[in-house]
């Protein structure tokens, strides 16, 4: 008795996640294709301007932002999370890393406006003042989205360093290698795919940002040809718009909703795929 | 013999040093063949628990030493004190003398030096997860072998001799998680092979593997100690009387009794190694 009541409980909790994730793809793809089909699929994905006033919709440079935005984000996160993460699972002491850990815990747990406040205050003003332009730029977004991916990374591929059987790390260090040597080219290897995972979660983070990147990234509709130039991410195209637009404008945004929910499934599978193989082996 | 032990401790709080005491040692024994290793007056703590007694024994060149006894009684202990794998454990304390050549292998010797001296097969094959090419060549690499024609020829070598040549020569790519568990532990030989060592331990290497694969390590052992010293700990009495030169006998933390291997098994001095023995025959 007690036992069916618990079924249906978690029965009925199940179906409400999922249903929402229903919801949400049907009300994207319900709004959002149709307004595609109106602009053209090859116009609106490829089309390089985007003029609202004109009805015209054209969201490459969003596309080709959200991609640079997170590129940079990775080359600068990719390298200061992992490193972090080996120094926590395998080099810091008790104290340290304890400290270290509550640290990265925080810095997952502030809000994604703080972070764009950050950037707005320090880091847009460095970069104003050391290149060309206003600050306001993708190398802003990607520095900030490099600290936000942090926490992701950090403590996905920590997870993976910890669960390295131990039996590899004393097999190396048995045949007379260094605890460093045995670290990074024994025990780190074996965790490549937790460490992929890692990675490709942080790239899943750092696309969908919002907030923080229209703070510092300047939010210009137009392909940048440096750093130091302002970008739009599809997010940001998004959020920036959806309080005023209407008829196909409105449909147009939904539709680079659709663009940018096709991107992540594409990191989700990516992720599943590479959890498989790990899994496997 | 405690004796003995007693003069060798005087001897090394006096002038002599190392190899004095050890010489010392010998001449007590009236035993004057080369040994390789020794432990001397051994007592090991994890923590408070005081795990090997007062254990001296040596190991002489290019034979083997096989160390029998109940399990929890030090065995593999002993074996991670030699190569120093005990240095893992925060609260292992070491007393005594551990020497390889005569040098005191805790002072004189750099660890990693030492554990490239002393290699290690563990009970468990521990494979690398990455190819048997890069499995055999690991610890040549790791002691600055970089020619690639020079790592082909070591790595070839190795497998030869661990008696694998030819099942994985057309396979070197491929993981090295593929293999069975036989040829994984013997893949782990020939790892340990690559590097050159002095004394090769082996902890129960064969218990996890079929009676084939264990024929086949047991052969490989006998060939291996033309040139290597090798030191194995072992369960299985009839395994220690086949491939061994020497058996110690411990009990609780303590050595019981050393000598050569048909001496222990015919006609052991303490009636708690014939027990033993012959419990674990009969
Ligand atoms: N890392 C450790 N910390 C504390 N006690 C240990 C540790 N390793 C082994 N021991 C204990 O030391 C004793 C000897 O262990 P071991 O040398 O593994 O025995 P054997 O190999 O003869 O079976 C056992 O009682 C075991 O529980
Ligand atoms: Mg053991």
């Amino acid at each position: 008795m007690k036992e069916g009541l618990a079924r249906v409980l978690f029965g009925a909790a199940a179906l409400i996640s999922t249903l929402a994730v229903a919801l949400i793809c049907l009300f994207l793809f319900a709004n959002g294709i149709p307004a595609m089909a109106q602009i053209g699929l090859p116009d609106f994905l490829f089309g390089t301007t985007w003029k609202p006033s004109a009805d015209i919709y054209g969201i490459f440079p969003m596309i080709v932002g959200s991609i640079y935005v997170t590129a940079g984000a990775i080359i600068i996160g990719v390298p200061t999370g992992l490193l972090t993460a080996i120094f926590l699972s395998r080099f810091a002491g008790g104290r340290i890393s304890s400290l270290l850990r509550s640290g990265v815990e925080l810095l997952a747990g502030i809000p994604s406006v703080v972070y764009g406040f950050f950037g707005l205050m320090l880091v847009v003003p460095l970069i104003r003042e050391l290149a060309p332009g206003r600050g306001l730029s993708l190398l802003a977004a990607a520095i900030i989205l490099g600290i936000m991916v942090l926490p992701t990374i950090i403590t996905v591929a920590k997870n993976a360093l910890d669960a390295v059987p131990k039996a590899y790390y004393e097999g190396a260090l048995a045949l007379g290698a260094t605890h460093e040597r045995s670290v990074f080219r024994v025990v780190v290897p074996a965790a490549i795919s937790g460490i992929m995972a890692a990675i490709v979660l942080g790239v899943g983070r750092a696309i969908g940002e919002t907030m923080a990147v229209v703070m510092v990234a300047g939010n210009q509709a137009v392909i940048p040809t440096s750093i130091f130039e302002g970008v739009r991410t599809m997010t940001a195209n998004i959020v920036l718009e959806m309080g005023y637009a209407a008829d196909l404008h409105r449909g147009a945004l939904i539709a680079t909703g659709v663009v940018l929910f096709v991107f992540v499934l594409l990191i989700c599978a990516l992720f599943n795929a590479i959890k498989n193989r790990g899994e496997r082996s | 013999m405690l004796e003995a032990v007693a003069r060798t401790r005087d001897a090394l709080m006096g002038a002599g040093g190392v190899e004095e005491a050890l010489r010392g040692l010998r001449a007590e024994r009236g035993q004057e063949s080369a040994s390789k290793m020794s432990v001397i007056g051994l007592d090991l703590h994890y923590g408070s628990f005081h795990v090997l007694k007062d254990v001296s024994l040596d190991f002489p060149e290019r034979q083997v030493t096989a160390l029998i006894g109940p399990s929890g009684c030090g065995k593999s202990t002993l074996l991670k004190t030699l190569d120093r794998m005990n240095d893992l454990v925060p609260d292992c304390r070491v007393e005594g003398l551990v020497t390889l050549d005569g040098q005191n292998a805790y002072e004189d010797i750099p660890v990693n030096s030492l554990r490239r001296r002393v290699g290690m097969v563990f009970q468990q094959p521990n494979p690398f997860p990455m190819s048997i090419y890069d499995n055999v060549a690991f610890g040549p690499r790791t002691h600055g072998v970089q020619d690639r024609a020079q790592l082909d020829g070591i790595v070839e070598q190795s497998l030869r001799d661990a008696a694998m040549w030819d099942e994985v020569k057309d396979r070197l790519r491929k993981s090295a998680l593929g293999l069975s568990g036989g040829q994984q532990q013997r893949l782990c030989i020939a790892r340990a092979l690559a590097v050159k060592p002095e004394v090769l331990l082996l902890d129960e290497s064969t218990s996890a593997l079929d009676p084939i694969s264990t024929a086949k390590i047991e052969e490989l052992v006998g060939e291996l100690k033309r040139s290597y010293t090798v030191i194995m700990v072992t369960h299985n009495m009839l395994q220690a009387l086949r491939v061994s030169d020497k058996t110690a006998f411990f009990l609780l933390g303590e050595m019981v009794e050393a000598g050569p291997t048909e001496d222990i098994f015919t006609e052991p001095v303490d009636p708690r190694t014939a027990d033993y023995v012959a419990g674990r025959f009969g």
